[in-house]
């Protein structure tokens, strides 16, 4: 069985998306060592709030380098997604820097914050069996570099990025914790995700 | 659609205009039936006054958020940044303060920093006036209705957005638990004046009344005693959404 932890840096509900990685098959942990953190099968990065609070508790629990050294699948959630890339214009917040860009206040949009269900446009391993539809509460995106790294679009007036893939490091601004089945399902695409690295290595 | 529990002393409770309120049953039994349902959310909002109330309340979401996958929103009693953390750590998504804001704005500020404001909802109780220097608008009335203010809605809701408020819920006193449909020209003004997400609350009694309150500018409807009572359920009114052209989340 693949250990999956949840990196607890002091802010956000861990709640949900732990009993939602344990439905999944996953024995999970939650924890802030970085020493488990390195052992994991598959960790997850979760974030609500501010970039700058969550890189904060990164940095202050001493687990910047492990996260960025990490072999095994990495999936970051919203906030934990948008510090894996360099830096972030909310409160000009510096990230850790394993996918290359920058995040951004969305513009042109009907409202901010973006609160509600919307589609995300995509055929990556992740959103296999899904409906596609998932819950969103933010006011960024990210904006990576490299377009490659992009494998999810969504339309709120505005198009913008809603997850990517970069080698071992998975993102998505919506929360599978929050977005019923279709998150669930996400979930345990990204359990299976680890059980094959961790097959193949 | 967001279904609403109030909740007492660890039992969902609703009444009417705020007061003779009645038993509505187990607060993580009725989220549950609401996430099969298809609610897109949740709001559990702690309308005891007594303190060790949040304690109890905290447990309930605590015990939703491992079984219920949707987000949760929960307020009642928030006095500070680290109550704020609190809830988000028993699960909640997002939390709602209402009086400790008025008393104090710099609250929003805080808890916007510190969270970010997307998470941030200033709840709202709003009361048609007719006399005095509000006459013909609305008055923010707050200790569960018990105290006006005197502070206008709308110059309200602006200033709380300004202060780091990421959504409002808009709730009519006047309207609360009567069925007798949302009120529209609050709806209205509080959406043309702020560009945050409104959520519009009290007066819900037929799915035309959600129709009615999304063309007035709201971005989502809450209920209460409409679907604890089994007199619509969920889906039913995300039905009539869709009948109407909205889009709406087919049920999970």
């Amino acid at each position: 069985m693949t250990t999956v932890v949840v990196v607890d840096h002091g802010a956000g509900n861990l709640v949900s998306i732990s009993q939602g990685l344990a439905a999944s098959g996953a024995r999970v942990e939650i924890s802030s060592d970085p020493a488990t953190i390195a052992t994991a099968g598959g960790v997850v990065l979760p974030g609500v709030g501010a970039t700058a609070t969550v890189m904060g508790g990164i940095i202050d629990s001493g687990l910047e380098e492990t996260l960025q050294s990490l072999q095994v699948p990495v999936l970051g959630i919203c906030v934990g997604m948008q510090v894996l890339f360099d830096r972030s214009e909310e409160d000009g917040a510096r990230g850790l820097g394993v996918i290359p860009g920058v995040v951004r206040r969305l513009e042109g949009t009907p409202r901010l914050p973006h609160i509600g269900w919307n589609d995300v446009d995509g055929s990556h391993p992740l959103l296999i069996g899904t409906d596609h539809t998932f819950y969103f509460v933010h006011s960024y995106a990210p904006f990576p570099d490299d377009p490659d790294v992009i494998v999810g679009f969504t339309d709120y007036e505005d198009v913008f990025v809603s997850a990517v893939a970069s080698g071992n490091y998975y993102g998505v601004q919506f929360h599978p914790e929050r977005s019923g089945s279709a998150g669930l399902r996400l979930l345990a695409n990204f359990v299976s995700l680890c059980a094959e690295v961790s097959i193949a290595t | 659609m967001i279904p609403c529990l109030d909740v007492i002393g660890g039992r969902v409770v609703k009444g009417v205009n705020f007061i003779d309120l009645r038993d509505e049953g187990d607060p993580v039994e009725l989220a549950s039936r609401y996430a099969a349902e298809g609610a897109d959310e949740i709001t559990f909002l702690d309308i005891g006054a007594a303190p060790e109330d949040r304690g109890t309340l905290l447990e309930v979401v605590r015990r939703t958020a491992s079984q219920v996958f949707v987000p949760l929103t929960v307020g009642g009693g928030i006095r500070s940044s680290d109550d704020m953390k609190a809830a988000l750590r028993a699960g909640a998504d997002k939390v709602t303060v209402n009086t400790a804001a008025v008393r104090d704005p710099s609250l929003l500020a805080a808890c916007g920093r510190r969270f970010g404001r997307q998470c941030v909802v200033l709840a709202i109780d709003a009361r048609r006036v007719s006399t005095g220097p509000l006459d013909g608008g609305w008055e923010v009335v707050v200790m569960g209705g018990r105290e006006r203010t005197g502070i206008d809605v709308v110059e309200w809701a602006r200033h709380g957005v300004d202060l780091g408020a990421g959504e409002i819920l808009l709730t009519s006193m006047d309207r609360d638990g009567t069925q007798a449909g949302y009120d529209l020209d609050l709806i209205s003004l509080v959406t043309e004046s702020v560009e945050v997400p409104v959520i519009a609350s009290g007066g819900a009694g037929s799915p035309a009344d959600f129709v009615a309150a999304i063309s007035a500018g709201a971005e989502a409807v809450l209920a209460a005693s409409l679907f604890h009572r089994e007199q619509m359920t969920i889906a039913d009114a995300k039905t009539a959404l869709a009948a109407a052209g909205f889009p709406v989340r087919s049920a999970a």
